[in-house]
């Protein structure tokens, strides 16, 4: 089978559609402009000194890294429980268990955002930081979930079974015996909710209290036109930084794939 | 030993003993506070106490006021429009990987193709606006090459933009599903059809496309849902007639201090998305027969 240059053509184009926003935001970092627009001025590394010497931004950085990760952490310890549980044993209702634990995955954030804030609000307790982190935890497990559950779907049994045999208890042989192998997994895990929590804003934005996250401050700054080059060098930092975490979980949940001997059928999902 | 104990030791007691901590995290913040919404739509704010006597007023008020029935109308519309731009974008696409890309290139096609759902949502949507403004991206290069002698402004501030920007947001996640289900056709079926004398439209259209419907229903129903719950799109790049039912509900959160109604229109506009979705289900329900 060979694609006609027609299908290639529109493959090209799609790829250009899909990157464009991306790619356009170190062009107008470097940009030496105070308008964001072309034609380009010269090049500056101005803005990103700006960043760094903007107060308020730091805290925002330093709530968003606490949520993040405090997010991962959790999401993840939850997906592998879950994951472990639906992989291992059969148990009355497991599809409807597994399919409610699933189901943020498709729900709109906003009803998550208004939901939460609702309980919140009603139990009389103050909007911190940490109802962020629970909003993030509920969408962030199904994809550590759907990730872990590959890596133990495919564990060989045999190997806990022999540590049961060699006389090790339960709890040595999941930390000797399972959590080796299944490690590559619970690493590209914990990148996926980080990457997906430093990014998310919906949620954030109900849920932030008197404390910004990164995305709600940069919601903040986005009506102020001067401060557009500079949200464009944040964004070029962040979107580096989203990538390489983003490349660093895909190599490991290779590795999971290979560790634990299938075919790579790709992707997170 | 006790008939408990026994159970306690079972597969079953083990594994539900294992799910527990999630299950209970997703009922205590999914399953409590969506009933705690609902519960809600059913009170009135009474300035800053809620009237805690159940009505009905919310959802007149969210079906009857010609403002939220065009709002919702119109998101309906927008929300529709996005997931169908979305597949057609991507159901090429899907089937380009999977059935020209070398197996072992797949994976990293994949990556490439997910990467940009997961990075920066609020520049992403912002440089939209970039692209597509006055003395934007598109614009400028027109210009430069003498295609048109003004400005378009048609393609900014309007639903157009939003369709645009949303589809852009969500098309990764819809090649997933379709790529999937081409992934599990299996190639002896389509040689089989053009032994018997199908050309490569037909045996598309009769036997790749079917198998494949599994994929863009699960791609229609991922990307149809949340879409409707969007309000940073439609602030940013929609302009005045642009606007949807979730910056209504945002409002209706925040600033205008009216919570109940606000958790009705949410809950309205759920209902309506997941009964299109239903029935759209169920109108493919002949091509899913035999799925898990």
């Amino acid at each position: 089978m060979n694609p006609s240059k027609w299908f290639k053509f529109y493959i090209a184009i799609f790829l250009v559609f899909l990157y464009a926003p991306a790619l356009l935001l170190p062009v107008f970092a470097f940009n030496d402009s105070s308008i964001v627009a072309f034609p380009l001025k010269g090049f500056t590394f101005n803005w990103f000194k700006v960043l760094w010497e903007t107060e308020a931004l730091h805290a925002s950085a330093k709530n968003s890294l606490i949520i993040a990760l405090s997010t991962a952490v959790i999401a993840t310890t939850l997906g592998t429980l879950a994951a472990r549980a639906s992989a291992r044993y059969k148990f009355p209702g497991q599809k409807g268990v597994m399919g409610f634990i699933m189901i943020p995955l498709v729900l709109p954030e906003i009803i998550v955002g208004v939901s939460l804030l609702v309980v919140i609000l009603q139990l009389g307790f103050d909007l911190s930081l940490w109802s962020i982190v629970l909003g993030h935890v509920l969408i962030c497990t199904p994809f550590c979930v759907a990730i872990l559950s590959s890596a133990f779907l495919n564990l060989d049994q045999s190997l806990e079974e022999a540590s049961f045999d060699l006389g090790q208890t339960k709890f040595a042989t999941f930390w000797l015996v399972t959590m080796p192998l299944v490690l590559p997994g619970i690493v590209s895990s914990m990148l996926i909710s980080f990457t997906i929590s430093l990014d998310e804003f919906i949620i954030a934005f109900f849920l932030a209290g008197t404390e910004p996250t990164l995305p709600v401050y940069i919601w903040g700054q986005l009506r102020f036109p001067q401060k557009l080059p500079s949200l464009m060098a944040l964004g070029t930092v962040l979107l580096v930084l989203s990538m390489t975490l983003l490349a660093t979980a895909e190599y490991f949940r290779r590795r999971s794939a290979r560790k634990t001997g299938i075919e790579d059928a790709g992707g997170f999902l | 030993m006790t008939t408990f104990a026994k159970w306690r030791r079972s597969d079953a007691a083990q594994g539900l003993l294992l799910v527990s901590p999630t299950f209970i995290y997703a009922l205590l913040l999914l399953a409590a506070p969506l009933a705690m919404v609902i519960a809600l739509s059913f009170w009135t704010q009474d300035y800053l106490d809620l009237d805690k006597t159940l009505t009905l007023k919310n959802y007149v008020e969210a079906w009857s006021e010609p403002i939220y029935q065009t709002l919702m109308a119109r998101s309906l519309k927008l929300s529709a429009l996005v997931t169908a731009l979305t597949i057609a974008l991507a159901f090429p696409v899907a089937y380009y990987v999977s059935f020209y890309v070398p197996q072992k290139r797949k994976p990293l096609w994949i990556f490439m193709i997910t990467i940009p759902f997961w990075t920066s949502y609020l520049m992403r949507i912002f440089l939209w606006k970039v692209i597509l403004g006055y003395n934007g991206v598109i614009n400028g290069s027109l210009l430069g090459i003498g295609v048109i002698e003004q400005p378009l402004s048609f393609i900014l501030y309007n639903q157009n933009a939003v369709v645009l920007t949303l589809a852009h947001a969500w098309v990764p996640f819809a090649i997933l599903p379709i790529f999937v289900a081409l992934e599990k056709i299996d190639r002896s079926l389509l040689e089989a059809a053009e032994d018997l004398g199908d050309g490569p439209l037909r045996r598309f259209i009769r036997v790749t496309l079917p198998l494949a419907m599994p994929g863009v229903v699960a791609a229609t129903v991922i990307v149809f849902i949340p879409t409707i719950g969007d309000y940073v799109t439609p602030r940013l790049v929609g302009g005045p007639n642009g606007l949807m039912i979730s910056n209504m509900i945002e409002l209706q959160f925040k600033k205008a201090n009216n919570a109940p109604l606000g958790a009705a229109l949410a809950l309205s506009a759920m209902f309506l998305v997941s009964v299109i979705s239903l029935v759209f289900v169920w109108m493919n329900r002949k091509y899913l027969v035999g799925q898990k």
